[in-house]
């Protein structure tokens, strides 16, 4: 997969598996399960630095930014003003423009709510954020998202953290035709081969966090994903057979008895 | 004028000596300017300024850095 790089926005990504940092037993299991993942990317949220306890390790001490490209997301803002505020925190904490934009719609699905997020994506842009936006699966609003200069999105497969596979595989084609840039399948991933299924549909990369830290084994699981992206963009630029209903046999007819 | 302040930091009361900076409490609470984002009444302050800002009694500050996450 060397020369398959993945660019958003000028910047040039080694991995198609982006992974979160969250739900791990401690920083030690995160920084192997990273490791072992070989993604590039790694989504971390933006909280208040626990002033009390200060002998609490922090995450960038296990995984070293200058190694990966640390996106920053505004996870659990219900709010346009919210998103907002904590994109700003996020760029004053850390090192890049590069914000993963989610705006949340209701505390049951944590859906996106869309509206909010064009608002805030629009507020961003215009700020000078690179916005990767968490969105629905939905073409139009990732066309939306993109005309207002989103360079890449990111639809979800099912809700975060449900391990339901991809929900609406035809909406996310048809998502993946209607948009120019780079589709990141976020959110929802159970197994392996709903990452590869991904993939083969024509994602450009996956981002998961539960479907690796809430594994039984998260190491391997992390290097089930590995392989699970790969094999799945290989089918995708290979390009896959045909469906048809009746069997077409693979060996010649031409010298049986 | 008074020598202590009293300030809001994290959502927690705190007491501070007057004139101190932000730079003074982050170094007070030993904390490394390195990868976290203060913001002094909602407004988010530049790295740079930190040693510049000077508390006064009433102010909420807020001090955030980077956690484990993924999606919410």
């Amino acid at each position: 997969m060397g020369d398959d790089r993945l660019i958003i926005a000028g910047r040039e990504f080694k991995s198609r598996l982006w992974v979160g940092t969250g739900k791990y037993k401690d920083f030690v299991e995160t920084q192997k399960a990273i490791e072992m993942s070989g993604a590039d990317v790694v989504t971390v949220a933006v909280r208040r630095v626990n002033i009390t306890d200060r002998s609490k390790e922090n995450l960038l001490d296990y995984i070293d930014p200058k190694k990966y490209t640390i996106l920053p997301n505004t996870a659990g803002c219900y709010t346009v003003e919210d998103a907002v505020r904590y994109s700003r925190l996020a760029r004053a904490a850390g090192v890049s423009d590069l914000v993963k934009l989610e705006v949340l719609g209701d505390e049951k699905t944590l859906f996106p709510d869309t509206a909010g997020l064009i608002e805030a994506a629009k507020i961003l842009i215009k700020e000078g954020f690179i916005v990767l936006p968490y969105t629905n699966d939905d073409p139009i609003v990732a066309k939306k998202l993109v005309d207002i200069g989103c360079p890449a999105v990111m639809p979800l497969a099912a809700p975060i953290g449900s391990g339901l596979g991809i929900r609406n595989p035809y909406n996310l084609k048809i998502l993946m035709e209607s948009v120019d840039v780079p589709v990141i399948v976020d959110a929802g991933v159970g197994t392996a081969s709903d990452a590869a299924l991904a993939m083969e549909y024509g994602a450009d990369a996956v981002l998961m966090n539960t479907a690796i830290a809430g594994a039984k084994d998260p190491i391997a699981m992390a290097e089930a994903m590995k392989y699970a992206v790969w094999a799945g963009r290989l089918a995708y630029k290979a390009g896959r057979i045909p469906r048809k209903l009746y069997a077409t046999a693979s060996s010649p007819i031409e010298g049986m008895l | 004028m008074e020598e202590t302040i009293l300030i809001q930091v994290n959502g927690e009361a705190r007491k501070g000596r007057n004139g101190m900076t932000v730079a003074d409490l982050l170094r007070d609470l030993e904390i490394t300017t390195e990868r976290v984002a203060v913001e002094v009444n909602l407004e988010i302050l530049d790295r740079a300024a930190f040693a510049q800002r000077s508390l006064k009694d009433g102010d909420r500050v807020e001090i955030l850095s980077f956690i484990g996450g993924g999606s919410f």
